[in-house]
């Protein structure tokens, strides 16, 4: 117990007060998101994450959302494990076959109104994997979307950057670095 | 099947195995895992495999190719670092044979796999439910062969595997608890099946293919950089081991040597690779049992490590950095030493960790005895990587069957025997520390010069096979080129494909609450399974 405590004292609080990456910085957006959300959703925003058949690299991004850097829930952003208690739905992946339905009982299930989100190319427009036998492609070939992440897969702060840009487009002033979604031959230079 | 043990020729396999001489194109690095072609009469396949299993070779895989008109099958075997490739032939007119299953439990669902994607009936299979195929295409259609579109025949719907026969348990008190394909967490898609009395569980069936979107299928017709994108989106989460298995595999085909200073850097990113898995991993095992003080931690040093991985290579998971020849991004005049003082803090901030977590009772309690897999089990299934080596199983590849860099370096090798979480979390604190001195050593090590050798075309109907031990464990890629230097076929075999199965067996006689912890602690990768 001791030694948690002080390992608690020594790191202090990581959450990010400063540019984080190479993403956008997440002190303008940070607070922008908290009050959209406070404003549009009484101060709580609920997202259902599915992933439809994704290469969980995405997964992998949407999960650090939760690390004490982004520590989304701070802004009122909380994952839920129904999505009959989503306001939001974070679809990942092309949509393969064999997810096909399960994704679009998910979408039904949500109470009105509904947001989706499809997140990183492959949600985007089917990505490395488009449309064949086994993939249905872009998330909008089988449910409504309202916005897309691009990214391969989205930083972090990419993904906050989407959601408020998804919530409340006229809040978005913070120009959109997003080296993330460029193809890496065009950052060799780094 | 009772036939006394063959007399061996020197190969270690029975005298009715040929051997293939070696190609003359062959090794152009002597340093990769030595693997010895042989074929079989398909008649031999069953009692190749009793007799194989009987001298201790360990099953690692098999994939099938359309070559019309017949479908070749080929099996990998490896015994002490030594791997054999047996292949085997049938007519696509009559496509039966023997399984193999009875010698080689861990056989079970590949057969399956390659009955729903090729049509080959594996004779005395126990268990003949379909497996990769759910309902996106019917059962008289077998997507992988030649003649199968690769858009498919699609309705506008595919309608849920609703009727897939699960194996009932039955008796007063039992109930089913069924979850997924979509679970509660930010996880990939799969449906596991439960039978329990009460809290405790009589029985784990797992259900994937869920995730399947065809990449053999779309892999075909690509040129080599289209492949290693591909390869690197095999699972996210293991993206440079798939595209360096693929890249070798491919190097090899193409006789293409790749400069030593390009093999160092790819070890280097399996071992960065490595590292922030096992911090991710075991932060999600302290969440799955209510410890938030370790999930904050671990997934705070998993971000800090990552971000390193973005300024110095350009990306964060180290997607798209290996490339056909060699590596796509050089290291920064400041890499080595930036490398250097991270390695510092995090051997530092580990030290005082590691206790923190391992004298933590109420932690230990929910970890220690927790979801066990003996030894005799992980063998026979032929589970790898950390989840073998905490049930006892010495096995890695980077020191059992050495490849280049890893011939040049000492390779430490962590082995437990409990088989429980808590030696999974152990090993894989271990496998952290180790992969953090072999950073510095490969730092050492690296030699000057160019990062990638000009792409040479292969020769029509060039193959070659590709292995790297990933975090996850022993990873193989094999690679085909048809006539015109695009690809004919990639069949890459994740290790997550061998250690679902352990799941199953070590989460009998748990308690429900006790699955998540359980799960992530063998981390199957539902993708990469499912291709
Ligand atoms: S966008 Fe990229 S990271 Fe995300 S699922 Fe597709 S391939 Fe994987």
């Amino acid at each position: 117990m001791f030694r948690q405590l002080t390992r608690i004292c020594r790191v202090g609080i990581v959450s990010e007060p400063t540019p984080c990456g190479r993403g956008p910085a997440l002190d303008l957006l940070g607070p922008r998101l908290e009050d959209a959300v406070s404003r549009i959703f009484h101060g709580s925003l609920a997202i259902r994450q599915v992933d439809a058949g994704s290469c969980n690299g995405c997964e992998l991004e949407i999960q650090a959302l939760s690390n004490p850097y982004y520590a989304i829930e701070r802004y009122g952003i909380h994952f839920v494990a129904s999505p009959r208690h989503a306001d939001l739905l974070l679809v990942t992946g092309p949509v393969s076959r064999h997810m096909q339905t399960a994704l679009r009982l998910a979408y039904e299930a949500m109470p009105e109104p509904k947001r989706v989100l499809a997140v990183g190319h492959c949600g985007a427009d089917g990505g490395e994997f488009g449309v064949s036998y086994a993939s249905c492609g872009a998330v909008h070939r089988v449910i409504p979307v309202d916005g897309v992440i691009r990214g391969c897969p989205p930083s972090p702060a990419v993904l906050v950057q989407g959601i408020l840009e998804l919530i409340d487009p006229a809040l978005l002033q913070v120009p959109a670095p997003d080296p993330d979604s460029d193809p890496p031959a065009s950052r060799e230079g780094l | 099947m009772n036939d006394p043990m063959p007399a061996e020729s020197g190969s270690g396999l029975p005298l009715y195995v040929q051997p293939v001489p070696p190609d003359s194109g062959r090794p152009e690095r002597s340093s990769r895992p030595l693997v010895r072609q042989f074929v079989v009469a398909p008649e031999n396949w069953a009692r190749l495999a009793g007799d194989a299993a009987r001298a201790s070779w360990r099953w690692s895989g098999i994939w099938a190719e359309d070559r019309s008109p017949v479908l070749e099958l080929s099996l990998l075997l490896e015994r002490a670092g030594q791997y054999s490739w047996v292949r085997t032939r049938i007519p696509l007119d009559a496509l039966r044979l023997p399984s193999q299953t009875s010698a080689y439990p861990a056989a079970d669902r590949m057969e399956r796999r390659i009955h729903d994607l090729f049509g080959l009936v594996f004779s005395d299979h126990p268990d003949p439910r379909r497996w990769i195929r759910h309902q996106g295409w019917s059962g008289e259609d077998f997507p992988l062969r030649r003649m199968y579109p690769t858009a498919g025949r699609p309705e506008r719907s595919t309608p849920p595997d609703a009727d897939y026969p699960f194996v009932l348990a039955q008796g007063s008190g039992v109930c089913e608890i069924p979850v997924g394909p979509i679970h509660a967490g930010i996880i990939e898609p799969g449906h596991f099946r439960f039978q329990v009395v009460g809290e405790t569980i009589l029985r784990l069936e797992e259900r994937l293919g869920y995730a399947h979107k065809g990449i053999e299928k779309i892999a075909e017709g690509r040129d080599p950089q289209g492949l290693v994108r591909l390869a690197g989106r095999v699972s996210g989460d293991s993206t440079v081991s798939h595209a360096w298995a693929a890249c070798q595999a491919m190097e090899q085909a193409a006789g293409l040597p790749v400069p030593g200073r390009a093999q160092v850097l790819r070890a280097l990113f399996a071992e960065r690779e490595r590292i922030a898995n096992h911090l991710g991993d075991i932060g999600a095992i302290c969440g799955d049992v209510g410890f938030a003080f370790g999930q904050s931690q671990f997934g705070r040093l998993r971000e800090v490590f990552l971000r390193l991985n973005d300024e110095l290579f350009g990306h964060r998971l180290l997607m798209d950095v290996i490339t056909p020849g060699g590596v796509r991004c050089d290291l920064p005049a400041d890499g080595a030493s930036r490398l250097l003082e991270e390695r510092a803090r995090l051997r530092h901030e580990l030290a005082t960790l590691r206790p923190a977590l391992a004298d933590n009772t109420s932690l230990q309690d929910r970890w220690c005895g927790t979801g066990i897999l003996p030894g005799e089990v992980a063998r026979t299934l032929g589970v790898l990587g950390y989840v073998a080596r905490a049930s006892g199983v010495d096995h890695d590849l980077r020191r059992d069957a050495p490849y280049v860099p890893y011939d040049l370096l000492e390779i430490r090798v962590p082995v437990a025997d409990a088989g429980d979480v808590a030696a999974r979390v152990r090993i894989r604190q271990d496998e952290i520390d180790i992969s953090l001195g072999l950073m510095a050593d490969l730092l050492d090590i690296l030699p000057d010069g160019p990062c990638q050798s000009a792409w040479l075309a292969p020769q029509p109907g060039a193959e070659g096979l590709g292995f790297v031990e990933s975090w996850r464990g022993e990873l193989w890629a094999y690679v085909r080129f048809g006539t015109d230097g695009l690809i004919a076929r990639y069949h890459p075999r994740d290790p997550s494909v061998l250690n679902w199965s352990a799941l199953e067996h070590l989460i009998t006689g748990a308690i429900v609450p006790d699955f998540p912890v359980c799960n992530k602690s063998v981390n199957g990768s539902y993708a990469g399974h499912d291709l």
